[in-house]
C-alpha cells in the first residue's frame, strides 16, 4: 500500500471537514441560549472530537500497510461482538460456544482475510461456524430456548464479524485491473462514504427533520434521509478519481452504500428498542458504543465488496 | 503500583464502568455491600473505585479460604490488603465485627458480600447479620448498596475461561439503620436496595 497523492487529498479533505465542523461547533457553543440547546451542542462537539481520534486511528492504520487496517477492523469486530453479546441474554450452557466465538471464530476470520484465502473467508462463518457452534451448545446440554440462543450468537457473529470483515477485505481480495496496489483508497472511499452518510443524515435530520421514516427510531426522518443521501451521493461521485469507478458508477455505488447503511441503522435500532436501550455501550464519547458507530458500515460492506468484485474484477 | 496496574487491566477486560447512581466516590467511612455471584466480584468492585478511594478500601474475605497456600495469601495481604475474618469459629478474641470496625477507623471503607458466599440464582439470597451489627455499632458509617451485573456471565460457576463481556458496577444511595429497626427488616431492606439497582432491561441470564 503506498501513500499516494490521491490518498493525501482524501485525508486533507477529511481534515478540512473536521476543522470546519470543530469551528462551527465552537461557534454554536458560544451562542447557545437554553440548557437543552447546550446539551445538543455539547453532544455534537463530543462527536466531532471523537471523529478526530477515529480519523487519526484509521489513517495511521491504513498508512501502516494492509496489516494495520486488518488488525484495526479485527479489534473493532471483537469489541462490537462484545457489546452485542453483553446485551443479549444467553445462558450458562452457552459459555463455551461464546468463548469460541470470541477467541477462535473472530481471529480465524481475520487471519483468513489477512492471508487472502477467499474461498474459506466467505463460507467460514455462514457454513462451518453455523453448523459447529450449535453442536457445541447442544453438547453442553441446556435445551431451554435452544434455537433462540444459538440464533442470537450466530446473528451477532454474522453482523459484527462476518459483515464487518468485508470492509478490510477490500484490501486483500479485490484485484481490479488498472487499480492494483491502490485498494487502500477504495477502503478509504467506502468508509468515508458510510460515515459521511451517517453524519449528513444526522445533520439534515436535526436541521429539517419532521416526518419519521419508521416508528423504530425517532432520529431517522425522511428529510434527513433524502437530504443526507443526496449530498453524500454528490460527494461520492465527485470522488470518482480515487476509485476504479466512473463518476456515474461512483454515484451508484455511493447510493447503494447509503441505502444499505440506513437500513443497517434501522435494523440495529429495532434490536436496541426491543432490548429497551438507547446505545450499545459507551466506548466512544458522544456516539455511544462501537456498534452504534459501525452498524451502517456492517450492512453496507458485504454488498459493496461483492458488487465491486462482480463488476470490476474482470 | 501493582494495584493500579491490576485495577486498570481489570477495568479494560471487564469493561467495568462504575455508575454512581445514588452517591459519589468519597473518602469517608463507608461499607460497600454487594451481591456475590462470581470469583471476580471483589476485584471488579475494588477496581471500579477511583485510586485514592481504592487505597483506603479493603475487601472483607474468609480466612479459611484466603490463608490457604502462598499464592492466595500473597494476593489477599499484599495486593488487596484484605481483612480476613473467621467465618467458621468466631470467638470473642477473633470477633469479625470488631476486626472490621477497627479496619474502618476514621476514613477507611470496606467491601462486603453479606450473602456469605457465592450463589448463582437470579436474586441474592438472604443477608447474614454482620451488616446489621456493623450499622448498629457505628451509625455514622454510610452503607452503600452496590449491584454487580453480568459478572456471573463472565465466569459462571464451574468454568475456567472468562468471557470478555461487559459488566456494570452500580452504586446506590447510602442507607443507615433506622432507630429501633429490627434486624430482619433492616437486612431485607438492604437486600432490596441492591436488587432495586437493576435496570429493568439489562441483558443477563434469562432464567
Amino acid at each position: 500500500m503506498k501513500l499516494d497523492q490521491e490518498l493525501m487529498w482524501l485525508t486533507g479533505g477529511v481534515v478540512g471537514l473536521l476543522v470546519i465542523a470543530s469551528l462551527i461547533g465552537w461557534w454554536l457553543a458560544a451562542r447557545a441560549q437554553s440548557d437543552s440547546t447546550r446539551e445538543v451542542i455539547a453532544n455534537l462537539n463530543a462527536r466531532t472530537r471523537a471523529w478526530w481520534y477515529m480519523t487519526a486511528v484509521f489513517v495511521l492504520a491504513l498508512a501502516s500497510g494492509g496489516i494495520g487496517s486488518i488488525v484495526l477492523f479485527g479489534v473493532t469486530s471483537f469489541l462490537a461482538l462484545r457489546e452485542f453479546l453483553t446485551l443479549t441474554p444467553t445462558r450458562a450452557g452457552d459459555h463455551r460456544a461464546l468463548f469460541w466465538a470470541f477467541f477462535i471464530v473472530t481471529p480465524v476470520q481475520y487471519v483468513l482475510l489477512g492471508v487472502g484465502f477467499y474461498g474459506l473467508f466467505t463460507i467460514f462463518i455462514p457454513v462451518y461456524v453455523f453448523l459447529i457452534l450449535p453442536i457445541r451448545t447442544a453438547a453442553a446440554g441446556e435445551t431451554e430456548n435452544f434455537l433462540q440462543r444459538i440464533a442470537k450468537i450466530q446473528w451477532g457473529l454474522m453482523i459484527c464479524v462476518y459483515c464487518c470483515s468485508h470492509a478490510p477485505a477490500i484490501l486483500t481480495m479485490l484485484d481490479i485491473p488498472g487499480y492494483i496496489g491502490e485498494n487502500g483508497k477504495l477502503l478509504y472511499f467506502f468508509v468515508l462514504i458510510c460515515e459521511l452518510s451517517d453524519v449528513l443524515q444526522y445533520v439534515f435530520g436535526k436541521l429539517f427533520g419532521k416526518h419519521k421514516v419508521s416508528p423504530v427510531s425517532p432520529n431517522k426522518t425522511w428529510e434527513g434521509l433524502i437530504g443526507g443521501v443526496a449530498v453524500t451521493v454528490g460527494i461520492g461521485s465527485a470522488l470518482w478519481w480515487a476509485t476504479p469507478f466512473s463518476p456515474l458508477q461512483a454515484a451508484g455505488m455511493t447510493l447503494v452504500i447509503c441505502l444499505m447503511g440506513f437500513g443497517g441503522g434501522l435494523v440495529m435500532s429495532a434490536i436496541k428498542r426491543d432490548r429497551g436501550i438507547k446505545d450499545w455501550g459507551n466506548a466512544i464519547r458522544g456516539h455511544g458504543g462501537i456498534l452504534d458507530r459501525i452498524d451502517s458500515l456492517c450492512f453496507a460492506a458485504p454488498v459493496f465488496f461483492h458488487l465491486t468484485r462482480y463488476y470490476f474484477m474482470n | 503500583m501493582i494495584q493500579s496496574a491490576l485495577a486498570m487491566i481489570t477495568r479494560l477486560f471487564t469493561g467495568a464502568t462504575p455508575l454512581w447512581k445514588g452517591c459519589q466516590p468519597e473518602i469517608r467511612p463507608r461499607i460497600y455491600f454487594a451481591n456475590h455471584t462470581s470469583h471476580f466480584d471483589a476485584l471488579v468492585l475494588w477496581a471500579s473505585l477511583p485510586g485514592e478511594v481504592r487505597s483506603l478500601t479493603r475487601p472483607v474475605a474468609a480466612r479459611d479460604y484466603w490463608e490457604e497456600g502462598f499464592f492466595r495469601n500473597y494476593i489477599a495481604s499484599n495486593i488487596f490488603n484484605a481483612i480476613l475474618i473467621e467465618r467458621k469459629r468466631p470467638t470473642r478474641s477473633n470477633n469479625p465485627i470488631e476486626t472490621m470496625l477497627n479496619a474502618i477507623g476514621e476514613q477507611g471503607s470496606l467491601i462486603v458480600f453479606p450473602e456469605g458466599g457465592r450463589f448463582s440464582g437470579p436474586d441474592p439470597v438472604e443477608f447474614k447479620s454482620g451488616l446489621f451489627h456493623l450499622a448498629k455499632k457505628r451509625p455514622d458509617i454510610e452503607l452503600v448498596p452496590v449491584l454487580l451485573d453480568n459478572l456471573n456471565r463472565i465466569l459462571p460457576k464451574g468454568e475456567m475461561l472468562p468471557l470478555p463481556l461487559i459488566c456494570s458496577v452500580v452504586y446506590g444511595a447510602p442507607m443507615h439503620l433506622e432507630p429501633g429497626e429490627p434486624k430482619k427488616v433492616f437486612l431485607a431492606r438492604a437486600r432490596q436496595a441492591v436488587m432495586d439497582l437493576r435496570e429493568p432491561s439489562h441483558g443477563s441470564h434469562s432464567s
